[in-house]
């Protein structure tokens, strides 16, 4: 076929399309998704028993808002990597200071507390269950992300899978926040980042693979 | 679009104030004005990939109508305040990239794969036939997308008049066309290899 006819082909009938009408996409997918992880979150887990208690220590606000903070930068981000030819400019950096601020808390927690507590502090009770329970709870907007990319047009597939990972790793480890009774440093610094970490190396394995077009 | 010199801007405004003001007009149904945006868009592709797959003259043809095509089903995904310029060449060098991976042969390459907005900088109308036989293709896309594509997009039909026609209702009409561009986009893709 000549490319005019391939033109002609395009151009006929309807060709008008809503403005804006890609904007919202990922947005939409994020509030649709997020129910279901406070249903995991009350179905398999339920609240801390303390939870009103726990709203007048600066620890918690510490570990709901971190994760939250990495969310809100990779939602930035992802809407950037989303269409073609708009730069992503510094939105990344919301998602890195974060983890840098909680590595530095910990660290400066780690030598305050005397040798013997360092390794609690570290492993609290739940570290075997916490990356893989974050990383549960992000399930569902790591999947929705995916759905509304792939109606997209990233030309970076692994940086939009990642950043679709880090969306959904930083919800996932607030929502998991709710449930959780860590309040110590070194425990967010290692295994929630860890928990974070999983949905991003995961999206970015399986961005070039799903987000062709 | 700091890193961008005023003369360099130049050469490829004028281009840029007119292709977009087409491109606003096609999206907001002007079919005419959408036609020729398509017409002028696919002459600056052919000069841009050209220059870029001299070693494969043969391919220049077929990558220009796999980025129309590409642009024409993510046409949704421009911001109007945003350049033209920029969303075309992000769009033309994902998909040579995606050539150029299927030849494996990036490391040969002449002319890296820049990051220079020059996309409409030069403009070649002559076009040559392309190797890949889209209306074969269309011939392989399942009924209920290849006849509203052939009778609203080739025959010029309304969509509902297609849709008595095939006895679809009009939104499976309008859903056919655009799962079945998307569908001709990614057979392109996979007979590129």
């Amino acid at each position: 076929m000549k490319t005019d006819d391939l033109i002609n082909l395009l151009a006929a009938g309807e060709v008008a399309v809503p403005r804006r009408s890609a904007s919202g996409r990922i947005g939409w997918a994020v509030l649709a998704a997020l129910p279901l992880s406070f249903v995991i979150l009350f179905a398999e887990y339920g609240l801390r028993r303390d939870l009103v208690q726990a709203m007048f220590w600066p620890m918690f606000w510490v570990k709901v808002l971190f994760p939250l903070c990495i969310a809100v930068a990779a939602f930035v981000t992802l809407q950037r990597l989303a269409r073609p030819g708009v730069r992503v400019r510094q939105a990344w950096w919301g998602g890195v200071l974060p983890v840098l601020g909680i590595w530095g808390l910990a660290v400066f927690a780690w030598f305050s507390l005397p040798i013997e507590e360092r390794m609690p502090s570290l492993m609290g009770q739940s570290w075997r269950i916490c990356a893989l329970s974050i990383g549960l709870m992000a399930l569902p907007v790591f999947a929705a992300a995916f759905v509304a990319l792939r109606r997209m047009a990233p030309t970076r597939p692994a940086l939009a899978g990642a950043a679709a990972g880090a969306l959904a790793g930083g919800l996932g480890a607030a929502v998991y926040a709710l449930h959780c009774a860590e309040l110590t440093a070194p425990f967010l610094a290692v295994w929630y980042v860890s928990g974070i970490a999983v949905p991003v190396l995961l999206g970015a394995a399986l961005g070039p693979r799903l987000l062709r077009w | 679009m700091a890193r961008t010199t005023v003369g360099r801007r130049t050469d490829w405004g004028d281009a840029e104030a007119a292709l977009r003001s087409l491109f606003l007009r096609g999206l907001d149904g002007d079919a005419s004005a959408y036609r020729e945006f398509l017409q002028k868009l696919s002459a600056h592709l052919r000069a841009f990939l050209g220059k870029r797959l001299f070693g494969w003259p043969d391919e220049v043809e077929d990558l220009v109508q796999e980025c129309l095509l590409a642009m024409h089903n993510q046409r949704h995904t421009y911001q109007s305040d945003q350049p033209l310029t920029a969303w075309v060449h992000a769009i033309a060098r994902y998909k040579m990239i995606d050539l150029l991976r299927a030849k494996s042969v990036r490391e040969d390459l002449h002319d890296p794969l820049d990051d220079d907005l020059a996309v409409f900088a030069a403009s070649a109308t002559e076009a040559s036939d392309a190797k890949r036989d889209l209306g074969g293709l269309l011939q392989t896309l399942p009924e209920r997308q290849r006849l509203p594509i052939v009778h609203v997009k080739i025959e010029g039909l309304s969509v509902a008049e297609t849709a008595s026609l095939t006895g679809m209702s009009e939104s499976a009409v309008k859903v056919g066309i655009h799962r079945g561009l998307k569908a001709l986009a990614a057979k392109f893709g996979g007979t590129a290899s």
